[in-house]
C-alpha cells in the first residue's frame, strides 16, 4: 500500500456531525468519531445503508456541513480551522460529483457555460484560453468537444455524468468525493462511467471519497472499504479483505443482500431462512466486548485488528455472534 | 358474467396466461412517432415467473404498461398487435372492461413508492378504497382485509399502521404497502416494474424475498422488469431481453445467464459488477 509510504491526501479525525433537535427531541449524532485516511491516487469507498451517514460523511469532509467535533485534514491542511476565505482557496483541491446528473446541471447553462464557471471562479485557465480548457475538458471524459454550445437537456443521463466529472475536474482538484455518481443510471453506462473514474484516477492521480449503497459497484473502484452502521465506521480495511472475509456480522449482512447475476446461486441465497439480525445500542455495555476486551477497563478504543490492513469494531456486535479470525499478535 | 369467467378459466387451463403477439407501441406525434415497441411476442404462464431484462429506452417498461392499457406518463400511445389475457384481447376492450381486468386481474408495482401512494389519505384507507372498488364489501370488512393484507406483506403491528400516512412508512415499508394493494384482490398476473430499485441491498433482499412468497402461495405469475442480472437470476424461470423495443434474446433463466446466445446480452451480463474478482460468490 501507498499509504505506508507516502503521507495521506487526507486524514479525517474523530469527525462528528450533531443535527439539532427537531420536535422537542434531542439532537442526532448524524456521525459519531468517523476517521479514516485517504492516500494520493486512491479510492476509498464508503458503504452502509440509506441513513447510515455516508451523505453526511462526505458533505463534513468538504466543509459542506457544519462540524461538531474532529479534524479534516486536506494536503496536511486543517479544514476545520480555516476562515471562509481561505477554505474557499481551498475548495480548487477538493469538488464532488453528485448521484442525480439530472439536476445537479443548470438546465439554462450551455455545456461550455457550465465547464467554464469553475475555471472563472478559481481563476485556475486565463480567460483567453477557457475555450480551449473546456474542449480539453471534453475530450478527457470522452466527449465531443463540437457539443459544448449545447444544453444539458441534450444529453443521456450518462453523458451528463460525464459532464458533471469535467465540471469536477475543470480546477485539477486532488480529491473528489462521488456521491452515488452511478445510481442512477443504467447497468452499461455505469460500467462506462466507473471505467472513466478509474482511467482519470490513473492520468490525473485524483483521489476519490466514492459514496454509494451498491456495494458491487464499491467493489470495482474501492482500494480500501468502510462499513458504516448508524453514523460510526464499523469495518475498514483493504477492499478485498473486507469483502472476502468480512469480520462485522453487519457487512456480512449486507453483502449476504447483494443480488449475484448467477440464478442457482441467487435462487438459494434468495430462499434461504434469514434470521432476523438485531444489532444492539451497546454504547454503555459494560463487561468484555465480542473480543473479550473491557474497554470500560482499559480505556481503549473498541476497534480491533483482523489484519494489518483491516479492522473491525466490536460495537452493534450482535449476540452469539461469531468472531472473525483476528490477528492478536497486531492488538495492542 | 358467470360463463364468461368459467370460459375463462378453461381457457386458461389450456393456453398460457398471457400470450402477446406482434406488439407494437408508438409514442407521441403520430407524424413523427417513437417506436418503442417493435413487435414483440411472448408468453407468460399460469404461475411463472418471467423477468424482462434491458436498458431504460429498451420497452420494458413500455411492454409492462402495454399489458395493462397503460401509457407512460402524460404519452398518448398506439398499441398495435394482441395482448390475450386468460383468453381476451386486452387490446380490444372497451375502457369500462379493462377498468375491470386493471388492478383486479392483472395488478402492478411500481419503482417510486412514494409517488404512488397519496400523502394525504392514510394507508388502510388507501388500501380499503381499492379493495371496495373491485369487491362488494362494507368498510368494517374491507378494513379488516386491509390489517390482514399488512400483515401479510410484513408490516408489524398493521391494525395500528394502517391508520398512519405513507410518510411514517419507510421506503422499504411503503413497497410493501403497494405491494399489499396489488395482491388485494388477488391478481392472476402481478407486474413489479423496477420494484426495488430505488431501494437498499438489504431492503430489496426482503421486498424479492416476500415477492417470491407471495408468489409461491399464492400461484400468481409474475411479470418482473428490471434492469439488474442479478435480481432476475434469483426471481424468474423465463427471461426475455429487450434492445431497442425488441425481444432479442429468450429462455430459461439458467441456459441465458450460462450461454448467452446474443451479443447484447453478453455485453449487459458484462457490465454486471460482481462482489468477487474470481466470479465465485460466498
Amino acid at each position: 500500500m501507498t499509504s505506508a509510504t507516502t503521507p495521506p491526501l487526507l486524514e479525517v479525525e474523530d469527525l462528528s456531525v450533531v443535527f439539532p433537535a427537531r420536535r422537542g427531541g434531542a439532537p442526532v449524532a448524524a456521525i459519531d468519531g468517523v476517521s479514516f485516511d485517504i492516500a494520493p491516487g486512491q479510492t476509498l469507498g464508503l458503504v452502509g445503508q440509506s441513513g447510515s451517514g455516508k451523505t453526511t460523511t462526505g458533505r463534513a469532509v468538504l466543509r459542506l456541513q457544519a462540524i461538531h467535533r474532529g479534524s479534516v485534514k486536506l494536503l496536511g491542511r486543517d479544514l476545520t480551522r480555516m476562515s471562509r476565505s481561505e477554505l474557499r482557496g481551498m475548495r480548487r483541491h477538493m469538488q464532488f460529483v453528485l448521484q442525480n446528473p439530472y439536476s445537479s446541471l443548470h438546465p439554462r447553462m450551455t455545456i461550455a457555460q457550465i465547464l467554464a464557471e469553475p475555471l472563472r471562479v478559481h481563476k485556475s485557465a486565463p480567460e483567453n484560453r477557457t475555450r480551449e480548457r473546456v474542449e480539453e475538458l471534453l475530450t478527457l471524459v470522452n466527449m465531443d468537444p463540437a457539443t459544448m454550445h449545447r444544453y444539458p437537456n441534450a444529453f443521456s443521463g450518462g453523458q451528463r455524468q460525464r459532464i458533471a466529472i469535467a465540471r469536477a475536474l475543470a480546477v485539477n482538484p486532488d480529491f473528489v468525493v462521488c456521491d452515488e455518481p452511478v445510481s442512477a443510471l443504467d447497468v452499461q453506462t455505469q460500467a462506462q462511467i466507473v471505467a472513466l473514474l478509474q482511467s482519470l484516477q490513473e492520468k490525473l492521480g485524483v483521489s476519490y471519497l466514492f459514496i454509494a449503497h451498491d456495494l458491487a459497484i464499491v467493489r470495482e473502484v474501492a482500494h480500501k472499504v468502510a462499513v458504516m452502521f448508524r453514523g460510526r465506521i464499523i469495518e475498514m480495511g483493504a477492499a478485498g479483505q473486507v469483502y472476502d472475509a468480512p469480520a462485522h456480522p453487519y457487512t456480512q449482512m449486507l453483502l449476504d443482500a447483494v443480488p449475484v447475476p448467477d440464478p442457482a446461486l441467487q435462487r438459494e441465497r434468495l430462499r434461504r431462512a434469514q434470521p432476523e439480525r438485531h444489532f444492539p445500542d451497546d454504547e454503555t455495555a459494560r463487561g468484555p466486548c465480542a473480543f473479550g476486551e473491557d474497554h470500560a477497563l482499559s480505556g481503549t478504543s473498541r476497534w480491533h485488528r483482523v489484519t494489518a490492513e483491516h479492522g473491525v469494531s466490536c460495537r452493534f456486535w450482535p449476540e452469539n455472534s461469531p468472531l472473525p479470525a483476528h490477528d492478536r499478535a497486531m492488538e495492542t | 358474467m358467470l360463463e364468461t369467467e368459467m370460459s375463462e378459466t378453461v381457457m386458461s387451463e389450456t393456453g398460457p396466461l398471457l400470450r402477446v403477439r406482434d406488439l407494437h407501441a408508438e409514442i407521441g406525434d403520430p407524424r413523427a412517432p417513437v417506436h418503442a415497441l417493435r413487435g414483440v411476442s411472448f408468453d407468460i404462464l399460469r404461475g411463472e415467473a418471467v423477468g424482462f431484462v434491458g436498458e431504460s429506452g429498451s420497452g420494458k417498461s413500455v411492454t409492462a404498461r402495454a399489458v395493462m392499457r397503460l401509457a407512460p406518463e402524460g404519452a398518448k400511445v398506439r398499441l398495435r398487435g394482441s395482448v390475450d389475457f386468460a383468453g381476451r384481447d386486452l387490446l380490444q376492450l372497451d375502457e369500462s372492461e379493462m377498468l375491470d381486468i386493471r388492478g383486479r386481474r392483472i395488478a402492478m408495482v411500481f419503482q417510486d413508492p412514494m409517488t404512488s401512494l397519496n400523502p394525504v389519505m392514510t394507508v388502510g384507507a388507501q388500501i380499503d378504497d381499492i379493495i371496495r372498488r373491485h369487491m362488494n364489501l362494507s368498510a368494517r370488512e374491507a378494513r379488516a382485509r386491509s390489517v390482514e393484507l399488512l400483515g401479510l406483506v410484513g408490516i408489524q403491528d398493521p391494525a395500528r399502521r394502517a391508520d398512519d400516512y405513507p410518510h411514517q412508512f419507510s421506503g422499504g415499508m411503503r413497497q410493501r404497502v403497494l405491494i399489499a394493494i396489488a395482491i388485494s384482490c388477488d391478481p392472476d398476473l402481478l407486474i413489479a416494474d423496477e420494484p426495488t430499485t430505488a431501494l437498499d441491498v438489504t431492503v430489496q433482499a426482503q421486498i424479492l424475498r416476500l415477492l417470491l412468497r407471495l408468489r409461491d402461495e399464492r400461484g400468481m405469475s409474475l411479470m418482473l422488469i428490471t434492469h439488474d442480472f442479478g435480481v432476475v437470476a434469483g426471481m424468474v424461470e423465463t427471461v426475455n431481453v429487450m434492445y431497442r423495443g425488441r425481444i432479442v434474446e429468450t429462455g430459461r433463466v439458467d441456459a441465458v445467464f450460462a450461454a448467452p446466445a446474443h451479443d447484447y446480452t453478453r455485453r449487459l451480463l458484462a457490465a454486471t459488477p460482481r462482489l468477487h474478482r474470481s466470479g465465485q460468490a460466498a
